[in-house]
């Protein structure tokens, strides 16, 4: 993306409580950016390392409940609990990342959809800590010093500048050897090994600060809807995140973004425009249509499309 | 130096490598020749930590890198190519070769995440190094294309360049002129022969002769697993051993 898009877009998002004052679609906004944070925190994995974790919900969950049970049980204030949800979230991610060793590819997969599937049966059964499928109700509302976070323009805000954490981070870190390293393993794990990266280790790094981010996500999600149940481990929360992922474009900083606006106001629009079936069906089409003309994802082909443009100037017209 | 003792390598029934012993001379240009099958590329992918050997074991300067990961060897200086191409493939020239650089790279996860400012010094001087190798590698003009879009031949100069940027003291080359032109081998030759000339030693699998009995010190020869002779290209050349395991028997006696 050029900068000067970049500050466009920067600027709309900073001042779009202004221009879209409507409730509702500052609540989309609000879901857009919850699970911007989430496609970001699945890309480092799926994108970077090419390890597909199929029980990302699970850590979505993790952080949402730790942050719930902090708030309500233990009166804890919303940022200590933010922390200690994120970091409990990515201590589970450091966990996987430990059992996966090494295993890769259909392997790595199964293993994270078997964690998601034991965390969501805990959440259903443990009914003294959980309250079961009731779930949690009255989860508070976050504060900052003697505001509170409750109007949606301040919530909106707040996950605007979760969105700016998580992206900087993912800069970052993919800028950086370490970001070298995880696109090694994805692209020749053998010979990253030959010349001293410790594969293993990064892809634990990645898989922890991948479940981490996702934590900070459930976070948003729990003191947002003020409620938790068992459904926020709902294998859609997953599959969503990969639409997002591989649609945007996997292993590109802007994918996750796009993939995520788009797939949080598509279904949207659709729900205003037409029934529920042809909602499930017009979403469906589009999805296939979009991994037929653009399977590497939205970002990359637009990344081409704008270096073809500027190239274009410097080579000669052919004359007729 | 790098010492090889007493190798072994059995896949159930089969012995691959069957007590191989033998010294690489630090700097010099070392080749293990033998016909298919020898156990050749077995003995590197024991030395460098890809197979875990059934018996024997392999030092480096006193070291044991035996049981060690392949990263962790690569650290202590033993960096090995690979037979069949192997490069990463979506990433450009330049980037291969970054990567390859990771091991001089001090950045850690905090340091990262904090943005710490000595780390952009740090990714400059990484990048100027690996401008500079792969003008070394004469791959310059390509610092910018995507890996797998090249030619084969220059795959194979990439490959050596990602090798390179480990800075190795000891480089283990599985066949680096395996289906080249024979331009290109020359090539290859005389990069081999300056690599050398930095100070690193270097350990050949080849199966072109004039190449390895071109630039080699010592040449060993590997035939069913076990060490048939050492020495010289000279006396290997003239070896009745040797011309009995490349042309069989009668050839030796005639």
């Amino acid at each position: 993306m050029t900068r000067a898009g970049g500050f466009i877009l920067l600027a709309a998002a900073l001042t779009l409580p202004l221009w879209l004052p409507n409730a509702y679609h500052l609540h989309v906004a609000i879901m857009a950016g919850i699970f911007a944070v989430l496609a970001m925190s699945l890309n480092l994995l799926l994108g970077y390392t090419g390890q597909l974790s199929l029980g990302h919900a699970a850590f979505f969950g993790i952080g949402a409940y730790t942050s719930a049970l902090l708030t309500l049980k233990l009166e804890w204030s919303f940022w200590p609990a933010l922390a200690t949800a994120a970091a409990l979230a990515g201590a589970a991610g450091f966990l996987i990342g430990r059992l996966a060793l090494k295993l890769r590819g259909a392997y790595f997969v199964l293993v994270t959809i078997s964690f998601a599937g034991v965390i969501a049966l805990v959440s259903v059964n443990w009914i003294e800590l959980t309250n079961g499928p009731l779930g949690l109700p009255g989860v508070p509302a976050p504060e900052l010093g003697s505001w509170s976070l409750r109007t949606k323009t301040a919530y909106y805000y707040l996950v605007l500048a979760s969105v700016g954490l998580s992206y900087l981070l993912c800069r970052r870190l993919v800028r950086s050897r370490i970001g070298r390293a995880l696109v090694a393993l994805r692209e020749n794990e053998p010979l990253a090994e030959s010349v001293g990266v410790d594969v293993t280790h990064y892809l634990v790094l990645a898989t922890a600060v991948s479940a981490a981010m996702a934590g900070l996500g459930g976070v948003l999600y729990a003191h947002y809807t003020r409620f938790v149940s068992p459904e926020v481990f709902l294998f859609t929360y997953t599959v969503t995140m990969v639409i997002m992922v591989v649609a945007g474009g996997k292993g590109t900083l802007g994918g996750p973004l796009v993939g995520a606006v788009l797939f949080t106001v598509l279904p949207e629009a659709l729900r205003a425009a037409t029934s529920w079936q042809w909602q499930m069906l017009a979403y469906g089409v589009l999805l296939v249509l979009l991994v037929f003309f653009l399977p590497r994802g939205i970002v990359p082909r637009l990344s081409a499309v704008v270096a073809a443009r500027r190239s274009e100037p410097a080579a000669p017209a052919p004359r007729a | 130096m790098l010492a090889v003792r007493d190798l072994a390598v059995r896949f159930g029934g089969v012995t691959a490598l069957e007590s191989v012993s033998f010294d690489v001379r630090v700097g010099s240009i070392t080749s293990v020749i033998g016909p298919n099958g020898a156990g050749k590329t077995t003995a590197f992918n024991a030395i460098t930590g890809y197979l875990r050997p059934s018996g024997g074991r392999v030092t480096y300067d006193g070291a044991a890198l035996t049981g060690l990961r392949p990263s962790a060897i690569a650290r202590r200086g033993v960096v090995r190519t690979f037979q069949k191409t192997s490069v990463f493939p979506a990433l450009s020239v330049e980037d291969n070769v970054l990567t390859g650089l990771h091991l001089w790279s001090t950045a850690g996860f905090f340091a990262v995440l904090a943005g710490r400012r000595r780390l952009a010094a740090e990714e400059r001087a990484l990048a100027a190094e690996a401008v500079a190798i792969i003008d070394f590698v004469g791959l310059g003009p390509r610092r910018r294309e995507v890996a797998s879009a090249l030619p084969y031949g220059e795959q194979r100069l990439v490959e050596l360049a990602v090798a390179l940027a480990a800075r190795p003291r000891v480089l283990l080359l599985d066949e680096p002129g395996a289906g080249m032109t024979g331009s290109e081998k020359t090539v290859v030759s005389g990069l081999i022969r300056r690599i050398r000339e930095q100070g690193v030693t270097v350990l050949l699998v080849e199966h072109d002769m004039r190449m390895v009995m071109g630039i080699s010190d010592t040449v060993i020869v590997l035939n069913g697993g076990r060490v048939i002779a050492e020495g010289a290209p000279a006396a290997i050349q003239a070896h009745p051993e040797v011309i009995r395991a490349y042309l069989g028997a009668a050839a030796a006696s005639a």
